[in-house]
């Protein structure tokens, strides 16, 4: 198996407006895929198609191998979405409650957490290194904390594909740059595949293994070397009028 | 009263219903406050009282005994439920709307009854306040079994509804049937509001669900923290309520909220105090 995700043609539209137009998108096990695009371009959208919550017009889907209609393994995708970061921050759950969410589903109807399950959690929360605050209320965490519990939330039920909607909105900066380094951690060491959401195009760079551009039909597609190469007239054709290209010194 | 619980068995049987309704009702609101649903318990405790209120309306009119109108009571709140689950599918983006729907149509249909069966004085006061000497032994029993059941449902299923309460898109991508899980959940509120409509009355059986929350979570750090607090509270409040209701001759719903409102006042000034603010993050 090399690809993870393998979209084939695939369209979309809402109100009779085209969001998706002919998309065609494989991403292989291991990488690191940033996805970038403007606002509107349909990239929330295409997430989901991938996770099963949109149906797409035409089009096939395989996730790890197998058509949306027969994948059933839903606890080897993880994702953290972009509301995770607006969720009710008054919500009186301790860190290890939410990421103990995360196993929900794994565990099964009728079936309580046993005393591994637990070991688990806890080691999902050391992993994105918030043992200090485990039995803490999430509310009292700062945005970049609360976003390292979703992660560990997704982390906990040790999916094979990690998919991340713009997580990092709302956090400050140093915090997104641990953030990433977190991100290139698990996609390294514990071999994740990713699928980063995001805006930050100075970043995407130097950790993505793989650039993808969307903006209805998929612009470009390829190693981040090739997508820094791109010239200002095809970055303008890319986002449909003219940027300015911000380079990141790191 | 304590002299007298030991005495009376209607006495202990009252007692020992509150101390169970003390433990479901802030168990199933804690489920409730945190997933803004307060006012469906209103809306419930409503149809309930239309479905006594046709309990009673055929006790009275054709001498159809139905053990207690507890039971029917119980079926009208039930339908209620999954009525305001349809509700809220029809009018998805104005969900809150099934809250005043079901509410006034419970008003009516209980005015209705009641105009029907010649007014029923006595009994309708205790149900519309709470009563601290109600309790029959057939309500009695069915209490403790409704207590029994709602424990173990919400126990084998409580990581559910707690993913569930906590995210709701995040459950769904996971897998967990949603849907299901909280049709299940709002019968379970039905059970619990026909259930303590006995001793806090119908016009404040919402409270009991939510104030002894509400005080929980200024202090609690965790949700199921929250929940036990809010237990405790919960059962301080009826347990005080009910002996106070008992010797100053007041309906029991009364005292209960004021108890319930105390305690959440001490609740609030506590999580002002710079002891229990040490620690907390800004």
């Amino acid at each position: 198996m090399n690809s993870i995700i393998s979209l084939q043609d695939i369209n979309f539209s809402y109100e009779n407006k085209t969001i998706l137009h002919h998309i065609n998108f494989e991403i292989p096990k291991g990488a690191f895929v940033g996805l970038l695009g403007p606002n509107g371009g349909g990239k929330t959208t295409l997430i989901k198609i991938i996770l099963g919550m949109s149906k797409p017009d035409s089009g096939r889907l395989t996730l790890f191998d197998k058509s949306l209609e027969e994948f059933k393994d839903w606890n080897k995708i993880g994702f953290v979405s972009q509301k995770s970061n607006s969720f009710n921050k008054g919500f009186p759950a301790s860190v290890y409650e939410v990421v103990s969410s995360g196993l929900t589903s794994k565990v099964g109807y009728l079936r309580f957490f046993n005393h591994k399950h637990k070991e688990k959690i806890l080691q999902a929360i050391d992993a994105v290194g918030m043992s200090e605050y485990a039995y803490e209320n999430i509310g009292n965490l700062s945005g970049g904390q609360q976003q390292r519990v979703f992660i560990a939330r997704a982390l906990v039920s040790e999916p094979e594909l990690l998919i991340l909607d713009e997580p990092t909105v709302g956090v400050d900066y140093e915090n997104v740059q641990r953030f990433y380094e977190l991100l290139h951690e698990l996609n390294k060491r514990n071999g994740i595949t990713l699928l980063l959401v995001t805006h930050d195009t100075g970043t995407m760079t130097k950790y993505a293994t793989n650039i993808a551009c969307l903006n209805k039909t998929l612009h470009f597609h390829g190693k981040p070397e090739e997508y820094e190469n791109l010239t200002e007239k095809e970055m303008s054709k890319l986002y449909g009028h003219d940027v300015n290209i911000i380079s990141h010194d790191h | 009263m304590i002299a007298d619980l030991l005495e009376y068995d209607f006495l202990r049987q009252t007692f020992i219903t509150g101390i169970l309704i003390g433990i479901i009702a802030p168990l199933l609101g804690t489920f409730i406050v945190v997933r803004r649903l307060s006012l469906i318990a209103d809306a419930l405790s409503h149809v309930t009282l239309a479905g006594i209120a046709f309990g009673l309306f055929l006790e009275k009119k054709f001498s159809i005994m139905i053990l207690s109108p507890i039971y029917s009571g119980l079926l009208f709140s039930v339908m209620g439920s999954i009525f305001i689950e349809k509700l809220r599918s029809v009018y998805k983006a104005y969900q809150e709307l099934a809250i005043p729907i079901i509410l006034s149509g419970g008003v009516g249909l209980s005015v209705i009854f009641i105009a029907l069966a010649d007014g029923f004085n006595t009994e309708l006061m205790n149900f519309l306040f709470g009563s601290a000497s109600a309790v029959s032994r057939t309500d009695f029993i069915t209490i403790f079994i409704i207590t029994i059941f709602v424990l173990v449902i919400i126990s084998l299923f409580y990581k559910e509804l707690f993913t569930l309460s906590f995210d709701e898109e995040h459950a769904k991508v996971s897998g967990i049937h949603s849907k299901q899980i909280h049709l299940l959940f709002i019968i379970l509120t039905a059970l619990v509001i026909a259930a303590s409509i006995q001793i806090v009355g119908v016009l404040l059986v919402s409270s009991l669900m939510t104030l002894p929350v509400a005080a929980s979570m200024r202090i609690a750090k965790g949700f199921k923290q929250m929940m036990f607090l809010a237990i405790v509270f919960g059962e301080l409040a009826v347990m005080i309520g009910l002996i106070a209701g008992y010797y100053l001759n007041i309906p029991p719903g009364g005292t209960i909220v004021v108890v319930a409102i105390i305690i959440l006042l001490i609740a609030i000034g506590y999580k002002k105090l710079p002891v229990a603010t040490k620690g907390a993050r800004t």
